[in-house]
């Protein structure tokens, strides 16, 4: 679970028929300042692997992820933060989940609420399914405010629901169009298809990729140049489920849209179990940012960077051993 | 320096880092939030989804509506529940006998009706669903008069857009109530001035004797305590200007479709 996202690289499925692969479009060496020898490596790289003491850095220079990709990826980062900041801002407004339609007050799901204990002192109390948690401090009563979500935490960081709303129902445009941007550009580019749909090896070795995540050990060489199967699934999860799952329990909390698409109210199970849906989809994101962020710490941080502002990723050549 | 430490320090220069960047971050949200000009690039969402949102949504789509089963127990009044003034409570006194409610402005034939002549107008019964802007959501039947038939009564002139709702509550600074809607959406089938909830009549913190149920959008829209309904062409020069109280002073959309 803790690696569920890292940041390998590759070729993808671009086997056969010579198409490059989005990961992969463009390949060459990679050796600074010894680009003569380098030049002569290449072709025996295997023989004399041994012998040669450059071969340590014996690095090869890939191109990663293609500028479309890459300004769509960096335009996400702040309308996914404002969007989560500014949507815990709303959901401070009625700190409360539901099920079904209606939301009886009694029967919340999840609430976030202050309490005053007998003794006067004021105590942040969360409630999941019946049970309750203290979580004064960050939830319910922080900073001697009583708030669900802390100032930290919400856009803007005092109590203002209307300015909250202005900020999410901005950036929610925002992610949209940047998401039909990306899904277009990923399928006609066939970074889709290529790079980010598991193929079926992935899937039947995906018990081993579950164990490398678990010690933490990453691919190297030829095998870093792909994204592996817990990677690709993350990425296709959050691209394509949780993504569409968070504009559509959106939409669903709009009175408008449900009278044009009554549907979405059926489909989510009403009105406040989309506001739900909404909530746990919001989390995965966060979730999955968490991960994200540390895998690109763990797998290299700054050859990670590199490889989504410029394009260029260095991987090591596999030795031979 | 093993690299324990190594690792140690660079997690420590990483939140460092992180932790300062959030800083400047918030701070430069809620600069920007206070801001003359930023509000107003954000506003542009609104006139976005609003077009966007009648460009798919047929004219008479209507909201779902539910049985008697789905009614909620406990129907939350927000806002306003009670207008505390002298001339309210000399109404509710009378049982809001003399209680009228005036339609007028860009109109051939203003008409005021009483209460009672209203009730004797063809009513429409919905059990519709509540959407307040803060998150939550109450089931509640309604009955009562379908706007549009008012409106078509009194006849609205060709440059006539808007119709702005006068309530008869103030908030704690005096500042009266108000809302408006397009006129379009006055002609939908369930749009009506309500005056009963759940089979009774409407009590005072839902608005009595009379309210406006606008289905299609959220619940600040839905002014209570109604007066007077004035057609007009636009909203600037009335009241705060951007067509209703919590639009003038709260910073809320006018469209409350979302």
């Amino acid at each position: 679970m803790a690696s569920l996202i890292h940041e390998g690289t590759g070729t993808g499925q671009g086997h056969g028929r010579g198409q490059a692969s989005e990961l992969a479009m463009r390949s060459e060496p990679f050796v600074p300042e010894q680009q003569s020898i380098s030049d002569g490596l290449t072709g025996t790289q295997g023989s004399i692997s041994a012998a040669a003491p450059f071969l340590v850095s014996g690095t090869e220079r890939i191109y990663r992820h293609r500028l479309p990709i890459r300004i769509s990826h960096w335009l996400n980062v702040p309308f996914l933060v404002i969007l989560i900041m500014s949507g815990l801002q709303i959901f401070n407004a009625h700190p409360a989940l539901y099920w079904g339609d209606r939301s009886d007050r009694d029967q919340p799901l999840i609430s976030i609420r202050p309490i005053q204990t007998d003794n006067g002192e004021m105590r942040g109390i969360t409630t999941v399914l019946g049970y309750k948690f203290d979580t004064t401090g960050v939830l319910g009563y922080s900073n001697g405010k009583r708030r669900a979500f802390p100032e930290w935490a919400t856009i803007p960081s005092a109590k203002v629901l209307a300015m909250g709303r202005q900020w999410h129902l901005f950036f929610a445009w925002a992610l949209v169009v940047n998401g039909l941007f990306f899904t277009a550009y990923a399928l006609i580019s066939r970074h889709v298809t290529r790079d980010l749909a598991p193929t079926g090896k992935d899937l039947r070795d995906i018990g081993k990729a579950v164990k490398d995540h678990i010690v933490l050990r990453h691919p190297t060489g030829e095998e870093a140049k792909r994204y592996n199967v817990l990677q690709k699934l993350a990425y296709v999860g959050v691209l394509f489920v949780v993504a569409p799952l968070i504009v559509l329990t959106g939409l669903a909390m709009s009175p408008t849209i449900d009278t044009a698409f009554p549907w979405l109210l059926t489909i989510f199970g009403g009105r406040q179990a989309a506001r739900t849906i909404h909530f746990i989809a919001c989390f995965s994101f966060v979730g999955f940012i968490l991960i994200h962020v540390s895998q690109v710490i763990l797998t290299g941080f700054f050859n990670n960077m590199r490889s989504m502002v410029t394009g260029w990723f260095v991987v090591k050549r596999d030795t031979g051993r | 320096m093993d690299s324990h430490e190594r690792a140690m320090e660079r997690r420590q220069f990483l939140k460092g880092t992180l932790g300062a960047a959030s800083l400047v971050a918030l701070a430069g949200c809620d600069n920007l939030s206070q801001s003359s000009w930023f509000p107003s690039i954000l506003s542009k969402a609104e006139k976005l989804t609003e077009r966007a949102q009648r460009a798919i949504t047929p004219a008479n789509a209507l909201a779902k509506e539910y049985g008697e089963a789905d009614i909620s127990k406990v129907f939350p009044a927000n806002g306003n529940t009670d207008p505390g003034t002298g001339e309210y409570a000399e109404h509710v006194a009378q049982k809001f006998a003399n209680w009228t409610v005036m339609v007028g402005g860009l109109v051939q034939t203003p008409t005021s009706w009483t209460l009672a002549a209203l009730k004797e107008l063809p009513s429409r019964t919905q059990i519709t669903r509540h959407d307040c802007v803060e998150g939550w959501s109450a089931i509640g039947k309604w009955t009562g008069v379908p706007l549009g038939d008012l409106i078509r009564q009194v006849q609205p002139l060709p440059n006539a857009r808007y119709a702005v709702l006068y309530c008869a509550d103030v908030d704690e600074d005096g500042v009266p109530y108000y809302e408006s809607m397009a006129l379009a959406d006055c002609f939908h089938p369930q749009t009506i001035l309500a005056y009963e909830l759940n089979s009774a009549p409407l009590d005072i913190p839902h608005g009595a004797p009379i309210r406006l149920r606008f289905e299609r959008q959220l619940g600040y829209k839905q002014a209570k305590y109604l007066t007077m309904i004035e057609l007009v062409e636009t909203l600037s020069g009335i009241r705060g200007g951007k067509g209703g109280y919590w639009e003038d002073d709260q910073g809320y959309e006018w469209y409350a479709g979302i």
